[in-house]
């Protein structure tokens, strides 16, 4: 569950301000959060996922109060607890498609990179239909099969919550509704709450419910 | 911390030119000091070790540095020559023991030394396989010489002419190999010896022709009178000195005015060597005494010298070449500045972040060392005979 309460966030040196009163999404709920351009979707984001933290008010997030954490707190949270994924994928280009899913095991002491993690990678490359790709440097992939890469990524700590930012802003048509149909099909499975942050609203219509920014504030 | 080493190896190898670059350049300014100091150490040991192993050498008039080069290095600039004359003098004198050297010709690109046997003591050089020459035409060479010609005992070494154009020069003369001497670390194992008699039928000096009162060599000749018998050019000469033709071998004129290019002079103690150079001093002998490790030790000040000026312009390139790779480094961390976010975004630690970065460097400098390491080893194994081969 993901629960806001008299939320007040204002970036240093900028007059923009993000207000939510009060905000609740259930567990294993898939939302999309929709509003135009500055209206604060990815500070929202970045907020549930103790990226940011807000000057006044309580974020909770998987039943843990991110706001008031330490920022090692925050990150250990983040490791164990969210998968996130991005709207330019953010993937290294410099690794293959299966180094790029395992990442988070090489950047995080805390997690203990096996077997049975190289197994659950492949597993996650199946179901997305890039196993046949793992070795491949992913500067050689499409946009799309990217953002299925970015989606394993999210998925390998088996987390309770994904953020997806702008999950489809990078793709085209054809494989847009593609990437947003196995973001609802992946997170369903692993039974984990999925938030996504879209400008599309045929995309947006897919997600049990729509949040519109304009309504938050 | 094996995850962000993989990385860091993963980004180094994935940017494998800029890293070989960067990686080429730092090895080169470590190496490049490193090197030359080692280079013109151990040049310097070797070249000094053997000058200091001859006390005193005598030569004709002319550049102490190129008598000593020829007679211990056995270089390619032949100083004047001196008269055997000299090495009867010295040894009459009773000051010190001559050794002659004549060192004019080559057998391809290895020296060939006239001198005595005495040489072989003086130099405690000892025969590997075979035994020292001890007839006319044979000859003894060191271990580099039996190696790069692939020759042993028994079998030949023809020595080069000076000039193929030149018809009345220096013909060749076919050796027989006597032996083949132990490894000295020297300029020796690529030296041919011989006696010095060979070395003056090498110069045309002496020679060996068919037997003029023979029937056969009828047609050559030109004139026979009581005393002499004169011969034209179809008398066959021999080039290789053999049991049945080593007879017909004889010198003309007389022996005291024959060439040698210079005289090891081994005095019994520091007295005799003191009253010998105060004798050359002096007198008016037409020739010169020098002390060989004063005349390396002077090269080696003026070399000395030129490696401080190198040394200070290596280490100014150094320093802006390091400038050049913290730039490097530094612009690379910043374009991956959003690379770094992200990292920290799906939980790496600052720390994580800087020790990754931290790891490039350090692949890069491993990588840098260990490569400045293997030029230095293969500077010190090979570039002491390089640097002769060069200066000689």
């Amino acid at each position: 569950m993901i629960r806001v309460r008299d939320l007040e966030f204002q970036y240093d040196k900028s007059d923009f301000r993000l207000r939510v009163a009060n905000l609740q999404i259930a567990d294993r709920e898939r939302v999309a959060i929709v509003g135009p351009s500055g209206s604060g979707k990815t500070t929202l984001l970045n907020l549930f996922a103790g990226i940011a933290t807000p000057h006044r008010g309580s974020v909770e997030t998987a039943g843990q109060d991110v706001s008031s954490m330490s920022d090692r707190a925050r990150r250990q949270f983040r490791v164990r607890h969210v998968g996130l994924v991005f709207q330019e994928f953010e993937l290294l280009e410099y690794l293959t498609v299966l180094d790029n899913v395992l990442l988070p095991y090489f950047l995080t002491p805390a997690l203990k990179l096996d077997d049975d993690v190289r197994a659950r990678a492949v597993r996650l490359a199946e179901g997305v239909e890039i196993d046949d790709k793992l070795g491949r440097n992913v500067a050689r992939l499409s946009q799309g099969e990217r953002q299925r890469v970015a989606l394993c990524r999210a998925l390998l700590t088996d987390p309770s919550v994904i953020l997806a930012d702008e999950p489809t802003g990078n793709l085209d048509p054809s494989s847009k509704m593609r990437v947003v149909d196995l973001l609802l099909e992946r997170a369903q499975e692993a039974n984990a709450t999925l938030v996504a942050v879209t400008h599309d609203h045929e995309v947006a219509e897919r997600f049990d419910r729509v949040l519109d920014m304009g309504t938050l504030q | 911390m094996p995850g962000s080493l993989y990385l860091a190896w993963r980004y180094v190898a994935h940017h494998w030119i800029k890293t070989t670059i960067l990686t080429a350049s730092i090895t080169l300014i470590v190496f490049l000091p490193l090197g030359v100091r080692v280079l013109i150490q151990q040049s310097a040991e070797h070249l000094t070790a053997r000058a200091e192993a001859t006390p005193l050498l005598v030569g004709a008039p002319g550049s102490p540095l190129e008598l000593v080069l020829n007679s211990l290095y056995f270089g390619t600039e032949m100083p004047d020559p001196l008269s055997y004359a000299d090495v009867d003098s010295l040894d009459a004198g009773g000051l010190a023991q001559p050794i002659p050297l004549y060192t004019r010709f080559r057998a391809q690109s290895h020296p060939i030394v006239g001198t005595s046997l005495d040489y072989f003591a003086f130099r405690n050089l000892s025969v590997a396989d075979g035994g020292l020459f001890t007839l006319l035409g044979e000859c003894v060479i060191g271990v580099r010489v039996a190696e790069a010609l692939g020759v042993g005992p028994g079998d030949a070494i023809v020595s080069s002419p000076e000039s193929v154009f030149d018809l009345a020069g220096v013909y060749p003369l076919k050796m027989r190999v006597a032996g083949v001497l132990e490894f000295s670390d020297s300029p020796d194992d690529d030296a041919i010896f011989t006696d010095l008699k060979t070395t003056w039928v090498i110069a045309g000096i002496g020679h060996g022709h068919q037997d003029l009162t023979d029937a056969s060599a009828a047609a050559g000749v030109l004139r026979r009178d009581s005393m002499t018998i004169t011969a034209n050019a179809a008398v066959v000469q021999y080039n290789e000195i053999t049991e049945a033709n080593i007879a017909s071998f004889h010198f003309h004129g007389d022996l005291g005015s024959y060439p040698v290019t210079a005289i090891i002079a081994v005095p019994p103690d520091q007295r005799s060597a003191t009253i010998l150079r105060g004798r050359f001093e002096e007198g008016d002998l037409g020739a010169q005494i020098v002390v060989p490790s004063d005349v390396m030790d002077e090269l080696l000040r003026t070399v000395l010298t030129v490696q401080t000026f190198v040394l200070a312009a290596v280490v100014v390139i150094g320093m802006g070449t390091l400038a050049t790779a913290g730039l490097v480094f530094g612009l690379s961390i910043r374009a991956r500045q959003r690379e770094f976010t992200t990292m920290v975004k799906i939980g790496a630690s600052p720390a994580s972040v800087r020790w990754l970065v931290a790891s490039e460097m350090a692949v890069v400098l491993s990588a840098a060392m260990l490569g400045a390491t293997l030029l230095t080893f293969v500077t010190a194994a090979y570039g002491p005979p390089l640097i002769r081969a060069l200066l000689l």
